[in-house]
């Protein structure tokens, strides 16, 4: 643990390297406002610690009201939190948690191309955020769901009520969870690729 | 280590001295956050340390992501440097699995297979 500063830096420790049969891998964006715990419910669920991944973000890319390093070339730097679970030997699942805004989408190429599907992560306390992220993710074709993040001091609702204030149709699922706690974020995961499999049925088999 | 710290980790200057001041766009669009990178031999004498580097990390198959997140670069400036090991053929990328329109069940279903055994 002496070391962990420059772990990052060596690679990944030899318990964290992915077995040379892993063929595949597959992502799932968790994606909600600033504090919401996407980290949070990324870490309990993955096999290694969060990492981080970074990318530049050049002036084009900042809003004209942002004058932060302006009298240097500007670029600021935008991080993004990920995790891993080595579904079985050859296909591994990666979780990327972003933010909602959607100028940081770009700034990975392909982060929603090819993604299984998306977790909207709310706190009911701020659910306006989602609004803008559910409009987008149902632009692009995304398939999610939302998980409602329990804070001990926000306010409760009845899912069918949050499902009225995000608008959402009936068959998107809208499940509550504890980010801190592994078994419920691997719920919510269980929960969106439950309605993955839902969308695969083709309609009216069933 | 103070010349190190003085050039700025990732000032766009540094950036574009790695990368020869290519951009993420000259890049095959086949590299996603997560293709698995994996090295077909060792870091050979007198490589770019940033290629040196990346081949060290992916002796087991490594993620578009991890490599970023290891190496400390963006993940632009990696893929850059990863698709000219792959014109090198020192690496091999793992294509990640696209989804369909209509996810694939048998994918669905062996990832649900895998959450269980958490």
């Amino acid at each position: 643990m002496d070391f962990r500063s420059s772990e990052q830096a060596l690679g990944p420790r030899s318990e964290d390297a992915l077995p040379a049969t892993a063929t595949a891998a597959v992502k799932v964006v968790i994606v909600g406002g600033f504090g919401v715990g996407k980290t949070t419910l990324v870490g309990s669920v993955s096999e290694i610690r969060p990492l981080t991944t970074e990318e530049t973000m050049t002036q084009a890319g900042i809003g004209v009201d942002d004058t932060l390093g302006v009298e240097r070339k500007a670029t600021t730097t935008v991080a993004m939190d990920f995790g891993r679970i080595s579904v079985n030997d050859e296909l591994v699942l990666y979780l990327f948690g972003t933010p909602g805004q959607q100028r940081f989408w770009f700034l990975w190429r392909g982060l929603f191309e090819g993604a299984l599907g998306a977790v909207v992560l709310v706190d009911t306390r701020r659910l306006e955020v989602s609004f803008d992220v559910i409009g987008r993710l149902e632009e692009r074709g995304v398939p999610f769901i939302v998980a409602v993040n329990t804070f001990p001091d926000a306010p409760v609702y009845p899912v069918e009520e949050i499902r009225g204030a995000l608008d959402l149709p009936e068959s998107v699922p809208i499940v509550e969870c504890d980010a801190r706690l592994r078994d419920s974020s691997r719920d919510v995961l269980m929960t969106l690729m439950r309605y993955l499999q839902s969308l695969a049925v083709p309609a009216g088999a069933s | 280590m103070s010349g190190a710290r003085d050039w700025e980790a990732n000032s766009p200057e540094r950036l574009y001295v790695i990368t020869g001041g290519r951009s993420g766009s000259s890049v095959p669009a086949t590299l996603d956050l997560v293709t698995l990178i994996v090295a077909k031999s060792g870091p050979r004498h007198g490589m770019q340390p940033e290629h040196a580097a990346i081949i060290r990390l992916c002796q087991s198959p490594l993620s578009v992501a991890e490599i970023s997140a290891y190496t400390g670069l963006p993940v632009s400036v990696v893929t850059v440097l990863l698709s000219d090991l792959l014109r090198d053929e020192k690496v091999m990328a793992r294509a990640p699995v696209q989804a369909a329109r209509l996810p694939d069940r048998a994918l669905i279903e062996a990832v649900i297979d895998g959450l269980q055994k958490l």
